[in-house]
């Protein structure tokens, strides 16, 4: 079935326009692999001096099948994969992949498990976003904004491996509640945490807010109006910053959404500037979030009392027999999800996060698709790439925050 | 809202669906593949389904036909999302692109063509995305081997001696 090998391989990607299109214009090929994008991508550009005038947008350099390999495991084995695909915030995957599955298998998660993913889940965007924020500032020479923001990021992941034993790679999730409750003194690290975030993304306004460079890199570049946002299926801030306030956990209340008091930030351009901005200031709603909910926490259990997907405790796995024949069934077979399909979606970092899962009936999924953010921005990134300069592909991929392994999945 | 939705759809273009019904919060419709076009015209124009969110297949090998292609939908002023199903068979897996009415639908059509081959009739560009140019096949089939390699360039076999 493989093609037969030529003398010299052939290139992987067709050009979309014509290798010399016109006597004054020049092809850049800039990717697949290049030192200022984060990101495994290719951007094969049409230049007229430093003015780009159309680009061809290549991803899929990441592409492990993911798809494919979870139509070979059970519902359980998933979810390692799932913390790969955004792995800037794994935990938001995992909450998204179970929450799908329990809608499919009509579980009800605890109170205790509902308000804890949430808190997770706003823990993670701000993980996220510091993320996306620090690279792209750092590509704009921005060295010591990338070192605070990196900073308190990794006070983030080390609080985070302190919950889940990974500092990326969490796997904490599970089909009908979460690995392990909270430990000793969390929370009050948690609060330490925040007062230093808030301390250093002070600093940052401070540096970048009114910084006459960073302003003339990325006010009126990549601009893309409501109605094009929405057109080419932008979500999340990137759609936020155009003016329009489509937020999932306001629009379509999930989790424990519909009781937290909170903004969703809109920016009014639609530039680089205002996806900075609208990340930032999401940031700070997150931290206010988390706050609510530290208060709000509620006692009990964290995993529903379901013998259909929970395991059971290891003691009674060793004491009896029902309980060993439940853990054996559920590790060998996998949770028996009753056939149907779903699509369900969340408000990941950097868009609508949705996952559609399809099962026979049986332990493992017939098919599993994700729907990410990632790839369909960078469907859209011409749309934010032509007409601009050259130098201004960083900024504007970065302020995209394209993630590969979400992207080509 | 959904509910609503689903009865005004019911109403308005009866007689493209052949199945409507309301799935965990969103609207299922079952349409033919010549129906397809013109009721997501009418969903963009009339109904505020202003973003498209998603297509992809799903394949039954035993079923005939064999292809499901399926359309994810949201609107923006409603909140409400709507799923179309259409059934295409293996011999012929093509459908009506979407690229006309939203620019979004160029790479997640690419996407589904590279994956299941379902052709997206109307699509001026549907080079490979996430696979390369020259791949045979089409990887998430379910006749497709999940081992199958297809290496661009041969692997290197240790020297003798």
């Amino acid at each position: 079935m493989s093609p037969p090998f030529d003398a010299k391989p052939a290139n992987p990607v067709r050009l979309a326009f014509e290798a010399t299109p016109r006597d004054d214009s020049v092809i850049v090929n800039i990717g697949p692999s290049h030192p200022a994008t984060h990101g495994t991508i290719q951007v094969i550009a049409e230049l007229d001096g430093e003015k780009i005038r159309q680009v061809d947008v290549h991803c899929g350099y990441l592409h492990r099948g993911f798809e494919k390999e979870c139509e070979a495991h059970t519902w359980h084995n998933l979810i390692p994969y799932v913390d790969r695909l955004n792995y800037c915030s794994g935990l938001i995957n995992n909450f998204a992949y179970c929450e799908a599955v329990e809608k499919l298998m009509g579980v009800q998660i605890t109170p205790r498990c509902r308000y804890l993913r949430t808190l997770l889940s706003e823990y993670s965007r701000i993980a996220d976003h510091l993320t996306c924020i620090a690279a792209s500032l750092m590509e704009l020479g921005a060295m010591t904004a990338f070192l605070y923001l990196v900073m308190i990021r990794d006070y983030v992941y080390e609080h985070l491996a302190d919950l889940t034993g990974a500092r990326v790679t969490y796997t904490y999730g599970r089909i009908g509640g979460l690995a392990r409750d909270l430990p000793k003194n969390w929370l009050t690290r948690l609060d330490e945490i925040l007062v230093k975030y808030e301390d250093f993304v002070g600093r940052i306004h401070g540096l970048m807010d009114r910084n006459r460079i960073f302003i003339d890199r990325t006010r009126n570049v990549g601009v893309i109006s409501a109605v094009d946002a929405v057109n080419w299926g932008f979500t999340g801030p990137v759609l936020r910053s155009t003016g329009v306030p489509r937020d999932l956990r306001k629009d379509t209340p999930y989790l424990a959404y519909d009781a937290l008091d909170f903004e969703v930030p809109v920016g009014i351009n639609g530039d680089n500037y205002d996806r900075y901005y609208v990340r930032m200031r999401e940031m700070d709603e997150s931290v206010y979030m988390i706050r609510q909910l530290m208060d709000m926490l509620p006692p009990g259990p964290i995993n529903v009392d379901d013998r259909r997907c929970v395991l059971p405790e290891k003691h009674l796995v060793y004491s009896e027999i029902e309980s060993l024949i439940n853990h054996f069934k559920l590790i060998m077979d996998g949770p028996q999800v009753p056939a149907g399909d779903v699509y369900s979606a969340q408000e990941a970092p950097n868009g609508e996060l949705g996952f559609y899962l399809v099962s026979a009936g049986d332990g493992t999924p017939h098919k599993v698709h994700v729907r990410s953010p990632s790839f369909v921005h960078m469907g859209g990134l011409k749309r934010l790439l032509e007409g601009y300069q050259l130098a201004d592909i960083i900024p504007t991929f970065g302020s995209i925050n394209m993630i590969g392994g979400e992207c080509d999945r | 809202m959904a509910a609503r939705i689903l009865e005004l759809l019911q109403q308005r273009i009866a007689p493209a669906i052949r199945e409507a019904s309301l799935a965990h919060g969103v609207v299922v419709l079952v349409l033919s593949p010549v129906d397809l076009l013109g009721t997501v015209r009418r969903l963009k124009a009339e109904f505020g389904f202003d973003m498209f969110l998603d297509v992809t297949a799903v394949d039954w090998p035993a079923q005939s036909p064999r292809f499901e292609v399926v359309h994810h939908f949201y609107s923006t002023t409603h909140r409400v999302r709507v799923r179309l199903k259409t059934r295409v068979p293996a011999e012929d897996p093509t459908v009506d692109s979407l690229v006309s009415l939203y620019g979004s639908a160029c790479f997640m059509e690419r996407e589904c063509h590279d994956m299941y081959g379902i052709v997206f009739r109307g699509n001026p560009d549907l080079r490979p995305i996430l696979l390369y140019e020259g791949f045979v096949g089409h990887p998430l089939r379910k006749d497709y081997p999940k081992q199958q390699e297809q290496p661009l360039v041969p692997y290197r076999t240790p020297q003798a001696g």
